[in-house]
């Protein structure tokens, strides 16, 4: 279980600044979600959490986010120890072109090499039930996971996070490939995983951030504009900016 | 009149895309016609299979097995040197050079794919032919192993440039869904980026070795040409394609040797063949 604890974020790539002054605190066993219109940063501030924007050039950063009491963005952050703590979903579903049982393998692979068969297969099937795909899926374990389903697949990348057992899961707007069937089960999904994990969800949509978040930030130009009780955003916003942003006046 | 433009500008067009296929299909044929007409005077069991080569002596023993084994040696030599190299150095051009130095490796490798075959042919026999007689204690340095190793320079240009596009087209977010789930950088190549590339990239190893099996010129400089059964990497060889280059200038036309050596033609044909069709096959898997 671990809290995220922002202050004073700021973050740069090259002369621009895509997060200024963010301060935060992330609530283990809930959902918080992150809303705004395209370009406010909030991708960009998902991505601080697991330290993904290492893989762009010239992206600088200063100020404090703590996990379990250390600053993951100090230089001597581990990163391996670190994403293994701190998993992430993306918007496309990306399963690797392996087999759906090595896809899930995958993390212990990497983290855990020379693990028995038997704990493998223990640790496979337990992810996929996590996900709700075992009894879909568990004849076809050695088929390759590029022939599922858009929404099998984001279930299945979530499977293959859950397998490495994380403590907090950042998700970059997971259904966006969705239809809405796939969506509302994700979702589900997402309710059910909270009594385990910190998820911090990032959305377009602002009904779905109401539906399944408890807690919600609304992000503006790298700025983060007001954080609260996602109930308390969605009926009374004390920004005016938030107030015209979920009444639809722009985004 | 636009119309009539247009229909004339089709059809020109039309005329060159098939004059290609035409002229394949008249090469084949006068192959064909040719080489098999030694099959008039030897089985094709024998010629394949024969141990001797005497074209010109009397009765002419037109057995090509030391010609094809010869081939097959430097062409498994050059392809055991060339492709860990040009696959390591795809993987490095592809994901860890920084960008400066991706060019410079680039533009280098493509400088190798330009060097005439008569030129590395030549470099070999001043250095290499040398240093393999010294090195091995032979009585000469025109063994198979010379003429693969100048292979192998000339099969990598093609194998890092084909495999690095296959990397290269591996889409980003599986690289980044691994490194998110806290995999190294090369647990993240050998385990997702090379997989997920591998047809890509054996379709740069069989157009490597496509292109080492009908070389000429170099090997004919630097294998010492011996029709004989190679025992070993370390002796003289002969290949199908130095065969036809040194003899069809000598062989009176229409002789048995004549037809002889247009048959090893489509031996060759026949190998280069099926190995840019198996390299066709993994490029459009790939798709």
């Amino acid at each position: 279980m671990a809290d995220i604890k922002v202050s004073n974020l700021n973050l740069w790539y090259g002369d621009f600044q895509a997060l200024i002054n963010v301060n935060a605190y992330f609530t283990q066993k809930q959902i918080t979600a992150m809303i705004g219109p395209s370009g406010c940063g909030k991708s960009t501030l998902l991505r601080v959490f697991n330290r993904m924007n290492d893989l762009i050039e010239g992206v600088r950063v200063s100020g404090e986010v703590l996990i379990d009491t250390q600053n993951i963005i100090s230089e001597e952050t581990d990163l391996v120890s670190l994403r293994k703590k701190v998993g992430m979903v993306f918007q496309r579903p990306n399963p690797f072109p392996l087999s759906i049982y090595e896809n899930i393998a995958f993390g212990q692979r990497v983290h855990a090499e020379g693990l028995t068969k038997f704990k493998l297969d223990e640790i496979v099937r337990d992810s996929l039930q996590s996900v709700l795909l075992w009894d879909e899926l568990k004849d076809k374990l050695n088929k390759s996971a590029l022939t599922l389903s858009l929404e099998q697949k984001q279930r299945l990348c979530i499977a293959r996070l859950i397998a490495v057992k994380p403590d907090i899961l950042l998700m970059d707007e997971p259904c966006s490939t969705l239809d809405p069937q796939g969506t509302s089960r994700i979702e589900e999904l997402m309710r059910e995983l909270k009594n385990n994990y910190t998820i911090i969800i990032v959305t377009h949509n602002m009904q779905q951030a109401a539906r399944v978040s408890d807690e919600t930030g609304f992000m503006l130009l790298g700025e983060l504009v007001e954080f609260g009780k996602t109930q308390d955003i969605f009926t009374n916003p004390k920004d005016k900016r938030t107030e015209d942003y979920i009444t639809g006046r722009y985004g | 009149m636009r119309k009539f433009k247009e229909f004339i500008i089709e059809k020109l067009i039309l005329i060159c895309g098939l004059a290609s296929i035409f002229f394949v299909i008249l090469i084949f044929l006068f192959l064909t016609k040719e080489g098999l007409a030694v099959f008039k005077s030897v089985t094709p069991a024998n010629f394949i299979l024969g141990k001797s080569w005497y074209p010109i002596s009397e009765p002419a023993q037109l057995g090509i097995l030391p010609l094809i084994l010869g081939s097959l040696m430097v062409t498994l030599g050059a392809a055991i040197i060339s492709i860990p190299i040009g696959v390591a150095c795809a993987v490095y051009i592809a994901e860890i050079a920084p960008l400066k130095i991706k060019e410079i490796l680039k533009a280098g490798i493509e400088l190798l794919a330009a060097i005439p075959s008569v030129v590395l042919g030549f470099i070999g026999m001043v250095t290499l032919v040398p240093w393999v007689k010294s090195t091995f204690h032979l009585p000469t340095g025109l063994t198979a192993l010379s003429g693969s190793i100048i292979l192998a320079f000339m099969a990598m240009p093609t194998i890092v440039s084909v495999a690095e596009d296959a990397l290269y087209s591996v889409p980003k977010s599986y690289k980044e869904g691994a490194f998110a789930l806290g995999a190294t950088h090369w647990q993240t190549i050998y385990r997702v980026l090379l997989p997920a590339a591998s047809s890509g990239i054996v379709a740069a190893v069989m157009l490597g070795i496509g292109r080492v099996i009908g070389e000429t010129m170099a090997v004919m400089m630097i294998t010492g040409n011996a029709a004989v059964i190679p025992q070993s990497i370390l002796v003289p060889v002969r290949t199908l394609t130095a065969t036809i280059a040194a003899e069809m200038g000598e062989a009176v036309v229409g002789s048995e040797h004549y037809f002889a050596l247009f048959a090893i033609g489509i031996v060759l044909f026949i190998m280069s063949f099926i190995i840019n069709v198996t390299a066709d096959l993994f490029l459009h898997k790939r798709r």
